[in-house]
């Protein structure tokens, strides 16, 4: 188990990964600019499950129900985004190269 | 303190066991909740997609200063009820009380944050409908659409999280908890942080969308 120091620090590296996201979206990035913010809100989720919701100190079994969760939301847009991209629709000219709305 | 044989069902055989259980249905509950948001997510990327510039034309007239402190709030409230589990395991459940109660008032600040800042947004007309901002693409109604069903959706949760806190810091008081059973506190951390999860998403694709662009 975590000393409560650990989980203070945990915290501030929270806090600190809030201001890094904030600042970087300022900043004119591009393409990094969603990439980046992703990323940062994916690291975050990662410090709360691990730590605050103590996953890390959790069984196998536990493990498996937490994947469960996201490898299901993953389907969901996986499957949703094909049909979308591959269709005529709103999304298509995304991978037909047509210029879109 | 809590006796430990009077915290166990008569279907169990021993309160470990008890725990793993309700742990158990627990992630499964979250895992549904994932879902509950996921379509909300699903449609916000699908629309982003299709009419990006809307969205970040959109994202523009959001409060940011309201959204990053409400991630702050709610960030912060995630060690306090961390902190509450920490001491209940150390058998100072008069200091996890406290937790719960400093979890309560954070919740409660998040929600009158977030009530100050719809306030502002339909102040500036950014509800979808006859009277939304004519200054803003018509696709923008889809970007605030979402804004309003899934911070909504998200407030809802917070409340729900706020009451079950309520009845957790009143069994605390009432001595229902020990080192050796305090699982009710437990899942309450489970569900309060993945109603933090949620919004550690919202923050940036809400508030921070080509932020750089702003005027």
């Amino acid at each position: 188990m975590l000393s409560k120091k650990a989980y203070i620090g945990i915290w501030a590296a929270l806090l600190g990964l809030l201001l890094a996201t904030y600042l970087l979206a300022n900043v004119r990035l591009g393409p990094f600019n969603n990439v980046i913010a992703l990323a940062i809100a994916v690291t975050q989720m990662t410090l709360v499950a691990l730590f605050f919701m103590h996953v890390r100190y959790e069984k196998a079994l536990t493990w498996v129900f937490v994947c469960a969760g996201v490898i299901w939301l993953l389907i969901m847009f996986n499957f949703t985004l094909a049909d979308y991209l591959t269709r005529p629709g709103p999304l298509h000219h995304i991978v037909n190269n047509r210029v879109g709305p | 303190m809590a006796d430990a044989e009077s915290a166990l069902a008569e279907h169990f055989e021993e309160l470990p066991q008890q725990r793993d259980a309700a742990k158990l249905g627990m992630w499964t509950f979250i895992a549904t909740e994932v879902l509950f948001f996921g379509d909300l997510f699903m449609g916000y990327i699908v629309n982003r997609l299709a009419y990006p510039q809307a969205f970040a034309l959109a994202s523009h007239h959001t409060v940011v200063l309201f959204g990053t402190i409400n991630t702050a709030i709610l960030l912060t409230s995630g060690l306090t009820m961390a902190l509450s589990i920490h001491a209940a395991r150390a058998d100072n459940l008069k200091l996890s009380g406290r937790f719960v109660l400093l979890t309560i008032a954070l919740g409660l600040a998040f929600l009158a944050v977030k009530g100050l800042e719809y306030h502002e947004d339909f102040h500036e007309h950014l509800w979808p409908g006859s009277h939304f901002r004519p200054d803003l693409p018509a696709q923008a109604q889809i970007f605030w659409f979402l804004y309003w069903v899934m911070t909504g959706v998200h407030s809802v949760h917070v409340i729900a999280g706020v009451l079950v806190l309520c009845i957790i810091a009143w069994m605390i008081a009432r001595g229902r908890f020990s080192a050796e059973y305090h699982t009710p506190l437990e899942m309450t951390g489970l569900y309060w942080a993945f109603v933090d999860v949620i919004w550690i998403y919202l923050y940036p694709l809400l508030y921070l969308i080509n932020r750089y662009a702003a005027s």
